[in-house]
């Protein structure tokens, strides 16, 4: 009895402070209120979110869009002209949108010419591979946990670490050349072929990035009900049905955030491909971001507006495929509850 | 009371951390070779003398200093004194040192040759000074000629005979590749030079390619792509990144290097004793056996808030006993004309490679045409050496066609042209 009254009092000091501050909170609050009412109130708890999010999101949209009306090499604003929607002209003046070379911005055609295919191809990959080895990892496995972090480990590594690892494997006189000269393959140049380089940089963003999304999978794996493979299993359910209708089904809500996760980190790609290839041999390997950042940042006499044009279209293009995710999610939603 | 107490001592705070950085002068500083660890020891003796002055080096890579740096100067930010290689480009971003340095004649009779090549058109702002002079040029691997039986070519050997022989040495040694010349559109420009290309037009603007320049990039382009010139650093990044392929060098992969006087300390401290090597200055071409001048100023910055402490420094730094003791510890042509003049410079390496290369550039010097000459100086050539860069790149890369090429650089430089708005 003593001793619940100690523990009791002791709560109560180590409490004070914190009703002290409730109080204190509570008078203006209760002003708050009674102005704004109750109705109101979810505005204000919002607004210091809604604050940062203006700040540092909305606001630097709307400059990036005020930018890419502008013209010359300056970087602030004030010392720029106004040329309306001249920069966009200027990327979309082509004679075939196919051919990048009779645009009059060729590396930019490039850029989102090489960013599709890559998109494509990566997405579609990294989706499989980290589907397989998420089914693979929910297995009763030998040390489990290991092989978990294994596959999770290259996510935490910067992307500039993983580039420069890649690049001393793959470069000239890099480690698979000397692996494969032991056993008398004549080493190649993996970096300065085209087609082998786009490769690569897929290969490479797979490694660095499938971990997450195979902890994300994982995770829906495990949520799935074992009374339903073990009833499939009664029934005598092959594995692929098994997979097709049990696994695949439940598991769509978390393949549809990877889905969508992938789509925007794959676009966005720029920092190990940077590090890897340079957007090289040639413009093989130059993506969108990359083309954004030479643009606005790197090359000699740089054009912001040009820069931020291109960014207001990857910026929609963003946003299209963010409403398509929502409206793919809505939709299942709605056929769930059905 | 109390509060006046409170603001009395959040003024008094306050002051004392403006006091604690009015003498701060912070330095960005990139280095070739060992010429960080020599900046290093001296700005511990500036400080030693100067007490009251803290100096602060920033050491980082090149890539800041190209990249990075530009932007921070638009944005009126970056550090007090920089140096730097884009000079002329970025000159608008530099202080004028000329009412702030002790004796504004010793800065115009040593530095003056190169005054015009970091401040803007048509000024007569001291903006700092070339903490070297630098002249492009080759590197042969003597051992590999010696090995394969090859004799190297004389002084007034053309780019073709150096090609050749390279090839002979390439055969023989079983090199990946014969020749190479670093990612860069200044190094690119010795031999468009010595072919005969111009790049400035009569309204000083930059002019369309010539014969001269297509002349040397047509045999270049053919060159590489028969294995002679080394692929790997020009189709290893898009745009017009800077590539060096002096490793390549290094390790004994390359019979022929092209690249710079910078390099001689790289050479010497990473080659040693494995094998022979030589400077051979810059092969000729139909118009000239030229290479290209330019080299790396120390710069102050006008947004600078301690303007007189940054001058102290840089009247310091600018010293004759100082700027000599640089060059014979970096290895560096100096860029002071009463050092030059006087001569008997001591550089400090017991490598005889080194000092015959060294040698060999002030050598070279003299061949260097008046165009090139002029081109360190000239607002458009940084805008020139890009669109080369990238276009030669692409082509190298199976990109192009070379006459597409051809004409792309041009319209490149066209657009840029107005974009600039000039």
């Amino acid at each position: 009895m003593s001793t619940t009254s100690l523990t009791d009092r002791l709560g109560s000091l180590l409490m004070a402070p914190v009703h002290l501050l409730m109080r204190i909170i509570d008078i203006p609050l209760r002003a708050v209120q009674k102005a704004a009412g109750i109705g109101g109130m979810a505005a204000v708890f919002l607004a210091p979110n809604m604050l940062i999010f203006g700040i540092f999101v909305l606001l630097p949209l709307v400059i990036n869009f005020v930018y890419s009306m502008t013209g010359g090499t300056a970087f602030f604003i004030s010392e720029r002209n106004f040329v309306g929607a001249e920069q966009y002209q200027r990327l979309f003046t082509c004679t075939n949108y196919l051919d990048p070379m009779s645009c009059q911005e060729d590396a930019f055609w490039t850029a989102v010419g090489n960013t599709f295919w890559f998109v494509v191809l990566q997405v579609t990959l990294m989706i499989g591979v980290s589907l397989i080895t998420a089914l693979i990892l929910n297995r009763d496995l030998a040390a489990r946990s290991f092989w978990r972090a294994v596959f999770f480990f290259p996510v935490l590594l910067s992307p500039v670490v993983v580039g420069l690892i890649w690049k001393w494997i793959l470069q000239r006189q890099g480690l698979l050349n000397f692996g494969l000269y032991q056993f008398g393959i004549e080493p190649y140049t993996w970096l300065t072929d085209r087609n082998w380089t786009f490769i690569a940089t897929i290969g490479v963003s797979i490694w660095a990035h499938m971990g997450l999304y195979t902890l994300i999978l994982l995770a829906g794996l495990q949520a799935i009900p074992k009374d339903l493979y073990e009833a499939a299993e009664m029934d005598g359910t092959k594995p692929e049905r098994v997979f097709r209708r049990i696994t695949l089904p439940l598991l769509a809500p978390n393949l549809l955030v990877v889905v969508v996760l992938a789509l925007i980190k794959a676009v966005q790609i720029f920092d190990e491909v940077y590090v890897l290839t340079g957007g090289g041999p040639g413009t093989s390997t130059l993506y969108l971001t990359q083309y954004i950042y030479e643009t606005g940042f790197a090359s000699t006499l740089r054009n912001p507006g040009l820069a931020a044009a291109a960014s207001i279209l990857m910026g929609l293009v963003l946003v299209v495929l963010t409403l398509i995710q929502l409206g793919v999610g809505q939709r299942s939603e709605k056929k769930g509850k059905r | 009371m109390k509060t006046k107490s409170l603001l009395a001592g959040a003024a008094l705070a306050l002051l004392m951390s403006t006091a604690a950085h009015a003498g701060d002068v912070r330095i960005m500083w990139y280095s070739d070779g060992v010429e960080g660890d020599v900046m290093k020891d001296l700005v511990g003796r500036f400080m030693k003398e100067n007490p009251g002055i803290n100096v602060i080096l920033d050491n980082v890579a090149y890539s800041v200093i190209k990249d990075q740096l530009p932007v921070q100067l638009e944005a009126g930010n970056g550090p007090d004194i920089a140096r730097v290689t884009a000079i002329k480009d970025l000159s608008k971003h530099w202080l004028d040192l000329r009412p702030l340095v002790k004796d504004a004649k010793y800065w115009d009779d040593n530095f003056g040759a190169q005054a015009d090549w970091m401040r803007p058109d048509g000024s007569k702002q001291i903006s700092g000074f070339m903490t070297q002079i630098t002249l492009t040029g080759g590197y042969a691997n003597k051992t590999l000629f010696d090995q394969a039986g090859v004799p190297l070519p004389g002084p007034k050997a053309t780019w073709e005979e150096w090609a050749a022989a390279s090839k002979k040495v390439k055969d023989s040694q079983k090199l990946p590749f014969a020749m190479a010349i670093d990612r860069s559109g200044h190094r690119l420009t010795a031999p468009l030079l010595s072919y005969g290309a111009n790049y400035v037009g009569k309204d000083g603007k930059p002019a369309p390619l010539d014969k001269g320049a297509k002349d040397f990039l047509t045999k270049f382009v053919g060159w590489v792509g028969e294995g002679s010139f080394a692929k790997d650093v020009w189709v290893s990044a898009a745009g017009s990144t800077y590539r060096a392929a002096a490793e390549d060098f290094i390790n004994g992969q390359l019979a022929f290097y092209y690249s710079g006087s910078w390099q001689v300390a790289n050479l010497t401290t990473k080659i040693g004793n494995s094998f022979d090597w030589v400077a051979t200055g810059s092969p000729c071409g139909p118009a000239a056996c030229t290479g290209m001048p330019g080299g790396a100023a120390l710069v102050a910055v006008k947004y600078t808030k301690n303007p007189k402490d940054v001058a102290t420094v840089m009247d310091w730094f600018a010293q004759e006993k100082v700027v000599k003791e640089f060059s014979e510890r970096t290895l560096f042509l100096p860029g002071h004309k009463g050092v030059v003049d006087k001569g008997g410079l001591d550089f400090k390496t017991d490598n005889a490679f080194a000092k015959a290369a060294l040698t060999k550039y002030v050598e070279a010097s003299k061949t260097t045409s008046e165009t090139a000459l002029k081109l360190p100086g000239w607002r458009w050539s940084d805008t020139v050496y890009a669109a080369v860069v990238t276009r030669v790149g692409q082509t190298l890369a199976g990109e192009l066609k070379l006459d597409d090429a051809f004409t792309r650089i041009d319209a490149d430089i066209a657009q840029k042209v107005k974009d600039s708005g000039l």
